[in-house]
């Protein structure tokens, strides 16, 4: 919304400064987001008189001019062709800015000669485009401020113009007088008073109006014009047009420029029809679909079926409450005018105006509610002024339906407002900000005024009364602890489980990501989503058109965006939710991590070597330790299709899985644009068990003084037999007695086939063991040994290596 | 026993002249071993008389403990030169770098919420989660933006994609996080104070905007919680938040179809060759939307609104990290540019709390 203070001042007798009424304006919630104010750049500029001039001696195009000023005559070197003797300039001194040439003047040398200062053209001071020379001011006085010769003889060129903000709770500040009385409530002056005339038609209107039935219980209530014959339509006068111009919009005719005027002025738009291009009366009806109306912006819409639409015996005249029509539009040769002022629904103008993608002054009134109460009113100002300004004789006014009852009333409750808001605001003073906005009192019942359809319970007459108290006034009130003493913890498990997964990764050295919660379809679908319910209608890009099934697909894209800067080694990471449906909840909390080239720079020590499965192994198992995973678990093989088959595993307990961890699958990983080698682990963190008891005290620690003993044993078996099973093996041959089973050699590949047979490898356990009661015996050890190797050979089918 | 003498010097000559270890072994043989020098001669004092045993016994047994420690001394000698010498070829460039070690990062935004929830769940709040995709009641209706309410259009909601046959009206991408209010609320009911800090999603992207950002919801409801409770709270908020002494907020009246009243909270600052300074200066940034919860949102909720009455208020999480952390781009935060996580994130045990301060 754009105005400018002196049209606000057309509502508004006030002797407050501008500032204070941009303040006033935003503290009252119309936040002030613009101000064009010429009168500060112009403040440095005086009048003065050119007393002499003559041709400079050294330059054919310069005069050297004396020139009488507040201070006394000056010397002032000027090119424009118009710099004579006798005429009324502005004069720049030096050490004054010049804001259209943005330069500070000194005392300048031209040519020889000096010159103190400078007479500006109208470009020079940002006023006009006009440099074919200096300003030549009709009247004025030596020394006079030209700011004061400007807001006495051009007002329009040192009016502020503002601009605001309007929330869509406030239709009625659309208008400058709604901003007025704002304004007044808060104190800043008093509203002027708006009289309307009452005009008598002098005929009855040809134009006859006819509502649709089923559009006057919603859609259209009332619809009300009147013909005016006679008019003279052109150039509107200098004063409407300037007030056009500075908020914006282009002057059109005295007609058009009528109807805008009302639209900002007093949030009321209307419509002006040539009549001679209208036949037969005017009917608002819905539209059956498919016919097309050439609206004032030039383009054809064609009508959806139900879409209000006011039409003549040709059909389609106009959008009702949206755009009028180009054919039967007023142009400067309209003589016969039929002005409508009508009252539309607002939630019927708010869906054709989006379905018809058309943005106008009137649709954006409409669909947030323009007082049905002015309905008439508005008629008869604006019937007025076109009878000033373009003459001709007005007709009764035809009319179709009736103004909407909006009138409702709801309690005020003073101790309410002030235990809500938190502010002592007195009782009188709750009344009298509500009367002064509009709203009528009968005991504590309050009234809201017509022009306010935002107000629709106690609540809203809170604000009205806090907002016009000044929130800015608020002091801040401890709010009470919930209990006393110590806070409890307030991280749900999962969100401290959450918290801990992301800690640990950056621990283990990866990089947190956030990416996008939506991901293209084709990566979608290479990670098993892609499905519609998943897909977004309205996508911004085409790089963001599904959930995310998985958080891989977006940190791959993220490598390959970074491998592409020249960053080959990378471990991100992220935690955030992946999304296995399109309703609500389907939604499931994931901690992945990607680690992709070496493990580390190329160094002197030879630590670089290409990422491979167990660092991603290893660093699943430390983010599931963190998270209290159990430390036996399974591991399966049964993995999506974007791991390598070979070389991926699930940790799982029983059915349920914990983390998937390997190398990405090398199609997926051409597909998404990542040169390899890339492993990764996805973590499902719900899945991890929460303890069944949750206690902070510690299960007693059993250690033993007596010596431990480990065995080391070497078997040969198969070479696809997985270690796990022979660790599992050696576990269980005495569970009370072995303490740990660790891996620590494997022999593969040809040379451990040559020596041990094809198809074969060998795999090497230490056994530690470890007593409780009494050091072992040497017979004790060999007989758990020989039970060791009885248990691994079974469940592998291999042999004691020899 | 004047041989005595004679032996001694001997010997000790022979331990101080000995170049090596094996050298001062074949010393100690012939003098100390079984079958050595002095051995020999201690073997003859069982024949002599008691007299004069007594005294060449002291005098033998004195001058091997001379030779003994001699020998020692000279043996830890030979062993300092030794390793001296070893020490001195054992030179390393000790210039070279360290062994590489990965150093993670935390992102800004997860650091920041952490942050919040410190400072807030000191004041007594939870924190409180709800879904991504959100049903349009909750993102909408319950929070008092009917259909046709123009609010919806200045939301940029994200629709998903609704199959054919299935008439419900179109689930979207929530666009704030105002929904876990409701949940919050018809989950715990009354009083309650949570804080929701999470994902929302909005269809705008340029300069300053992804269709992906980040906000706080705060809700505390209780029978007698005001606006300048809220005030108070989001200025001890910020203060905590900015680390800075001093804070002053402005609340200027607005609108938001879930709060009545509604303010809009503008923070003071200035901005010093290119700095922002929070809570000095003469300038104002708006940092948030707030107000009292709106008696329909309580009634949708399943809380009684002529019982209960309480504040919310929203605030843009990646925001306030910019601010706060100095980082001048919005899309860069979901970029993954390994300079950008690098230069920005946090390391990994840069935990915020309150007792240690939020920030190192």
């Amino acid at each position: 919304m754009k105005f400018t203070l002196s049209w606000l001042k057309d509502h508004l007798d006030t002797t407050a400064t501008l500032d204070e009424i941009l303040y006033a304006l935003t503290d009252l919630g119309m936040e002030v987001e613009d101000v064009t104010d010429r009168t500060a750049k112009l403040a440095p500029f005086t009048l003065a008189k050119v007393l002499h001039a003559e041709q400079h001696p050294d330059a054919d195009k310069l005069r050297v001019c004396r020139v009488l000023t507040d201070e006394g005559e000056k010397q002032i070197v000027c090119g424009a062709p118009n710099a004579r003797a006798g005429i009324t300039v502005v004069l720049c001194k030096p050490g004054d800015y010049v804001p259209g040439i943005d330069v500070t003047l000194g005392v300048g040398k031209i040519r020889g000669v000096e010159s103190h200062g400078m007479m500006a053209s109208e470009r020079e001071l940002e006023l006009s485009d006009e440099h074919n020379g200096i300003i030549e001011l009709p009247s004025g006085e030596v020394g006079e401020k030209f700011v004061d010769w400007l807001a006495q003889n051009r007002p329009e060129l040192v009016d502020p113009m503002i601009h605001i903000k309007i929330t869509p709770n406030r239709p009625d500040a659309l208008g400058v007088r709604g901003l007025a009385r704002d304004l007044a409530a808060r104190g800043l002056g008093t509203l002027k008073a708006l009289d309307i005339p009452a005009i008598k038609g002098g005929f009855p209107s040809p134009i006859a109006v006819q509502i649709a039935p089923e559009l006057k219980v919603r859609g259209c209530p009332l619809f009300a014009g009147r013909l005016i014959r006679g008019v003279k339509n052109g150039p509107s006068p200098a004063w409407l047009q300037a007030r056009l111009t500075a908020i914006g919009l282009r002057p059109i005719s005295a007609l058009v420029d009528i109807t805008n005027f009302f639209t900002f002025a007093l949030n009321r738009p209307l419509h002006v029809f040539d009549a001679a291009k209208v036949h037969g009366p005017l009917r608002i009806h819905p539209a059956k679909g498919g016919e097309e109306l050439l609206a004032l912006d030039g383009k054809t819409y064609a009508l959806q079926p139900g879409m209000m639409v006011i039409s003549d015996d040709n059909g389609p005249e106009s959008l009702a409450g949206i755009m009028g029509g180009e054919v039967s539009g007023c142009t400067e040769a309209t003589t016969d005018v039929f002005l409508e002022s009508a009252y539309w629904d607002p939630i019927t103008i708010a869906s054709t105006g989006r379905a018809l993608k058309i943005n106008s002054d009137a649709r954006y009134r409409f669909e947030r509610g323009v007082d049905p109460a002015f309905t008439l009113p508005g008629l008869e100002l604006a019937t007025q002024m076109i009878l000033d300004l373009c003459g001709g004789e007005p007709s009764e006014i035809a009319l179709d339906g009736a103004v909407p009852d909006v009138s409702r009333a709801y309690r005020l409750d003073p101790a309410r407002v002030i235990s809500l808001v938190g502010m002592d605001i007195p009782e009188a003073e709750q009344r009298r900000t509500l009367e002064s906005l509009g709203f009528t009192l009968n005991g504590d019942m309050a009234t809201p005024p017509t022009w306010r359809p935002d107000i629709l319970g106690e609540a809203d007459l809170v604000e009205e009364v806090a907002r016009v108290a000044s929130l800015t006034k608020l002091v801040g009130k401890p709010l009470r602890r919930t209990q006393p003493g110590v806070p409890k913890p307030i991280l749900t498990p999962l969100q401290s489980r959450e918290k801990s997964a992301r800690r640990t990764l950056a621990a283990l050295g990866y990089n947190e990501c956030v990416t996008y919660s939506f991901i293209d379809a084709e990566a979608a679908t290479l990670f098993g989503g892609g499905a519609d319910a998943v897909r977004v209608d309205n996508p911004i890009s085409s790089e963001m058109t599904h959930l995310r099934p998985d958080l891989l697909p977006g940190l791959l894209r993220a490598a390959a965006r970074n491998q592409a800067r020249g960053f080959a080694d990378l471990a991100l990471c992220e935690i955030g939710p992946a999304f296995q449906g399109g309703e609500p909840g389907e939604q499931h909390l994931q901690a992945t991590g990607l680690l992709v080239g070496h493990s580390a720079p190329r160094d002197p020590f030879g630590s670089r070597r290409p990422v491979d499965v167990f660092d991603a192994k290893a660093d699943a198992e430390a983010v599931l330790a963190a998270l209290g995973a159990p430390a036996r678990t399974q591991i399966t093989r049964k993995v999506a299709a974007w791991w390598h088959p070979g070389r991926s595993g699930v940790i799982g307990l029983g059915p349920n899985t914990l983390a998937t961890f390997g190398e990405v699958h090398p199609r997926i990983l051409a597909a998404m644009g990542v040169k390899g080698p890339a492993v990764a682990f996805t973590i499902l963190v719900a899945n991890v068990p929460m303890p069944k008891v949750k206690t902070p005290t510690r299960p007693a620690l059993a250690i033993s003084d007596l010596q431990a003993v480990e065995r080391d044993f070497a078997f040969v078996v198969d070479k696809g037999v997985e270690a796990l099973t022979a660790i599992n093996a050696a576990q269980g041959a005495d569970k009370a007695l072995i303490e740990s089973v660790r891996l620590f050699d494997q022999f593969t590949g040809d040379k451990a086939e040559a020596q041990m047979g094809a198809g074969k490898k060998s795999i090497a356990l230490t056994v530690r063991l470890q007593p409780t009661d009494k050091t072992l015996t040497e017979a004790e050890i060999e007989a758990v040994s020989a039970r060791i190797i009885e248990k691994v050979t079974k469940a592998t089918g291999g042999t004691l290596r020899g | 026993m004047d041989g005595l003498d004679t032996l001694k010097a001997k010997y000790l000559t022979a331990v101080s002249t000995a170049a090596d270890e094996s050298a001062l072994e074949e010393v100690r043989v012939a003098a100390l071993g079984k079958k050595g020098e002095i051995s020999a001669m201690m073997a003859t004092l069982g024949k002599m008389d008691p007299e004069a045993r007594k005294s060449a016994g002291a005098s033998l047994n004195a001058l091997k403990d001379e030779i003994d420690a001699a020998l020692r001394a000279r043996k830890q000698g030979l062993a300092d030169a030794a390793l001296d010498e070893r020490l001195r070829t054992e030179w390393l460039d000790v210039t070279l770098p360290g062994r590489p070690r990965r150093m993670g990062t935390i992102h800004p935004v997860s650091q920041v919420m952490e942050e919040l929830t410190a400072i807030f769940a000191d004041m007594g709040f939870a924190v409180a989660e709800g879904p991504q995709v959100e049903s349009d009641w909750y993102n909408f209706d319950a929070l008092n933006i009917p259909p046709e309410h123009p609010a919806r259009q200045e939301h940029d909601t994200f629709f998903m994609h609704r199959a054919p046959g299935d008439n419900r009206p179109p689930h979207v991408l929530r666009t704030h996080t105002s929904p876990v209010q409701i949940r919050a609320m018809m989950d715990k009911g009354a009083p309650i104070r949570v804080i929701a800090p999470g994902r929302v999603y909005r269809m705008d992207m340029d300069q300053t905007h992804t269709p992906m950002f980040h906000q706080v919801e705060g809700l505390a409801i209780d029978r007698d919680i005001s606006m300048a409770n809220l005030k108070w709270v989001l200025e001890e908020f910020c203060r905590a938040f900015f680390e800075v002494d001093k804070v002053e907020l402005r609340f200027r009246a607005s609108h938001f179809p879930f709060t009545e009243p509604s303010a809009e909270v503008d923070i003071r600052y200035s901005n010093v060759g290119g700095q922002l300074r929070i809570g000095e200066g003469d300038k104002w940034m708006e940092i948030l939307g707030s107000g009292m919860v709106h008696p329909k949102v309580l009634a949708a909720a399943g809380v009684d609104p002529n019982e209960w009455q309480g504040f919310a208020f929203g605030m843009g999480i990646d925001r306030i990290a910019m601010l706060k952390y100095g980082i001048p781009d919005l899309r860069a935060f979901f970029e993954s540019d390994l300079r950008w996580l690098r230069h920005y994130g946090f390391a990994a045990l840069d935990l915020p709390d309150l007792p240690g301060g939020l920030s190192r």
